[in-house]
């Protein structure tokens, strides 16, 4: 568990990040969102003391950060820097293998590992192994980092924005196997974004910055459905904002027996998904299955009077 | 209509294909410069001497021979394009005034007295110096690998050493000059190497360590930087001249330090003021070197918990060190070239033939004091220059 408590940056009288006090339970995700420079970089190095908090405290697992010898936390702790920090002088595999040699592993196990770890996100590694940073696109560059943040299997990782640089595909699947890998590891991870998309597709807890405030964090659905302030709802968007709501809500909520044409969707897709599945084929109706095999159906009508039910809770005005 | 303009480019654009700019300025140059002396004929040492054309330095026929290869040689170095040609024509010149020059020896001193001397004069240097560009020219196209440069240098100083070992060349002034001073000319040599080269280690040792702090530390860096420079313009005359006053004062108080050899003249001085000298260069591309470390990459490196000397040792310093050795490859070169100043303090080297030649009036000392040290100075700018590109870790090169 990270305790993060009154943590206040000040640079030059400005206050980069302003007391803020949140608690981010072990093996959960947490995303921090804001506009640029609202404070979550500086808020991210406060946990690593890569900043030094001016006043404040973190503490993991009860312990104060301030306690232990800076370089010895930081092993600890997966960092994937904002823009990649490769190495330009080392090959994929000893960028990947560095926080593993700083710990002494042997050899044989670094190199297992390295090669582990570029297979997960999609690097054949017999092609990429010896490769140097500047031999590689953008996205990959930005796939190693964070491989170089997990390689030593931290139980911490702090990431900043990880997948700026990746184009919407190689995106969806690099956030799919960041949680399937946090769920595996049961490991806790601190992620920076400025896209809410992202922080209430993978967090679960979602924290949103302002002017080194943090003015609200919650789970995704109340972020979405219960926006504090006039700016939360803006970051979220406020005409996509049903949309988004949808889009958290699974379609075993709202399954009904009964039959439906046309092609079924899984069950573990989204209302969003029903939605546009009905509206693009002029369905009244989808199929839903499990492993293949249909269990029912989810109408348009439920759809709509499952955002209504969320909209009314909204009807009281959002404060400004 | 808009076509009519390209057509009639065309021509001076596939003239300006087959001929090359630098190559036709080489042959212009090299064919005026047969029209200047090649060699001076002098009765004795000191006097001034009489220029003597090409044809005239040697019996017609070796005459044709030789300046057909230079002529030849100039014209290969004309075309465009396979550079390896070009090459072979700066080597065919460059063998053809060499050629001429050993021919030119006996034929010129038959007749003349014991006394006389021959010597190279201003057509035989500027046909050398555009026969070398034109070389140096040709091997900027070649882009010759780092061994390839190394071989190639070693192979042009072997050529030069069988060349005056053969003893074609031995009745050249100059070569007289050096063999009533064999000992000395090695002698000094040695003193030569020890001085520049062992500034150099001695610069490394100072000032590799002091461009570390001053980049951790940017107020030691604001102190010393400008110190530095102000130390770099002190005129070398003058530096070298303040050092014997203070070694002297340092001899005469310190104990012990006349025993280890410290003295107001010599070694001592001129080593201490090679070494200032070359702290500038040495500290300032340091600081460059690590100032160009991508700061996301030394951030990195903190952030996975390397301690701040981890990170120098495997992040900072392999990145800084081509532009590291850079600032040694300049220190060395005008290290080279400063040390003939020694020769005035008594520090020894080749200076001390350039001063004695100097005050004697005698052209071709001096040239036996000056023409090594050019070589010295292009040799180790080679040699930096290789072990620069070396050292480019994989990945930036
Ligand atoms: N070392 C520093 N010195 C002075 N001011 C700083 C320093 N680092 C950050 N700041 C300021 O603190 C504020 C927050 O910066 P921070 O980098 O945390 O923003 P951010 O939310 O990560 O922005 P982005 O999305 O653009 O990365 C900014 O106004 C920035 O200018
Ligand atoms: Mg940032």
């Amino acid at each position: 568990m990270i305790e993060i408590d009154e943590i206040t940056k000040i640079y030059q009288g400005q206050r980069a990040v302003d007391a803020v006090s949140t608690t981010i339970e072990t093996g959960t995700i947490a995303c921090i969102v804001g506009t640029s420079g609202s404070g979550k970089t500086t808020l991210l190095r406060m946990i690593n003391r890569l900043v030094e908090p001016t006043s404040g405290e973190v503490r993991l697992n009860g312990e104060a950060t301030s306690a232990m010898p800076p370089h010895l936390l930081r092993r600890r702790i997966g960092y994937a820097i904002q823009g990649h920090g490769l190495f330009p002088h080392h090959t994929v595999a000893r960028n990947i293998g560095a926080v593993p040699r700083l710990l002494g592993w042997p050899k044989a196990k670094i190199a297992e590992r390295v090669d582990e770890l570029l297979d997960l996100f999609g690097m054949e590694p017999s092609q990429f192994r010896a490769r140097y940073p500047a031999a590689l696109s953008g996205g990959q560059q930005q796939r190693v980092g964070v491989a170089r943040a997990l390689a030593s299997r931290p139980d911490l990782l702090l990431m900043d924005e990880p997948f700026g640089a990746l184009d919407p595909i190689i995106r969806a699947r690099a956030q799919e196997d960041l949680r399937r890998i946090q769920r595996q590891l049961g490991s806790t991870i601190l992620l920076v974004t400025h896209d809410m998309e992202e922080a209430i597709r993978l967090g679960d807890k979602v924290c949103v910055m302002d002017g080194g405030k943090l003015v609200q964090d919650a789970a995704p659905t109340r972020i979405v459905a219960d926006p504090a302030s006039r700016f939360v709802a803006e970051m979220v968007g406020d005409a996509e904002r049903p949309l988004r709501l949808l889009s958290l809500i699974p379609l075993s909520d709202l399954l009904e027996p009964g039959e439906a044409p046309g092609d079924p969707l899984d069950e573990g897709a989204n209302l969003r998904d029903a939605l546009s599945a009905c509206l693009w084929t002029g369905r009244e109706a989808v199929p839903v299955s499990r492993d293949g095999a249909p269990v029912g159906r989810v109408t348009l009508e439920a759809i709509r009077a499952a955002a209504l039910r969320h909209g009314a809770t909204d009807d009281a005005p959002v404060p400004a | 209509m808009t076509a009519a303009p390209d057509l009639r480019a065309r021509p001076a654009g596939a003239a300006s294909a087959a001929f090359s700019p630098p190559g036709v300025l080489f042959a212009v140059l090299g064919l005026a410069s047969l029209a200047l002396p090649f060699v001076t004929l002098r009765a004795n040492r000191i006097v001034l001497g009489e220029g003597l054309a090409p044809w005239a330095a040697a019996p017609g026929a070796f005459v044709a021979f030789t300046l057909a290869a230079v002529v030849l040689g100039l014209g290969l170095g004309v075309q465009r394009g396979r550079p390896w040609l070009r090459f072979g024509g700066s080597l065919l010149g460059l063998a053809g005034i060499v050629t001429l020059l050993a021919l030119a020896l006996p034929y010129l001193l038959e007749e003349a007295g014991d006394l006389a001397r021959v010597s190279p004069a201003a057509g035989f240097w500027c046909l050398a110096l555009v026969l070398m560009l034109l070389m140096a020219d040709a091997l900027s196209a070649l882009r010759p690998g780092p061994w390839l440069r190394l071989g190639l240098l070693v192979a042009v100083l072997g050529a030069l050493g069988l060349v005056l070992a053969s003893g074609a060349l031995d009745r050249l002034s100059i070569m007289l000059e050096y063999r009533g001073r064999a000992d000395a000319f090695a002698q000094a040599a040695w003193r030569h190497v020890a001085l520049s080269i062992g500034s150099l280690a001695a610069a490394a040792a100072i000032a590799f360590p002091l461009g570390i702090a001053c980049h951790r530390s940017g107020r030691l860096r604001r102190a010393m930087v400008p110190l530095l420079s102000f130390v770099q313009t002190i005129p070398s005359l003058a530096m070298f001249g303040i050092m014997i006053p203070l070694l002297a004062w340092v001899a005469a108080t310190v104990p012990g330090a006349r025993e280890v050899g410290i003295a107001g003249i010599g070694f001592a001085p001129a080593f201490l003021a090679l070494l200032l000298y070359s702290l500038l260069p040495v500290v300032a591309n340091t600081l460059a070197g690590l100032d160009a470390v991508p700061p996301a990459a030394r951030e990195a490196a903190t952030g996975m918990g390397m301690t701040a000397l981890q990170r120098l040792r495997s992040v900072e310093l392999p990145l800084a060190l081509p532009v590291m050795l850079a600032g040694l490859r300049i220190v060395l070169v005008q290290n080279i070239g400063l040390a003939v100043i020694a020769g005035l303090i008594g520090g020894g080297g080749f200076g001390t033939f350039v001063f004695q030649g100097l005050n004697q009036t005698a052209t071709d000392l001096i040239l036996l004091g000056a023409l090594p040290t050019v070589v010295m100075a292009l040799s180790a700018a080679i040699v930096m220059d290789v072990a620069v590109e070396l050292t480019a870790p994989g990945g930036t090169r």
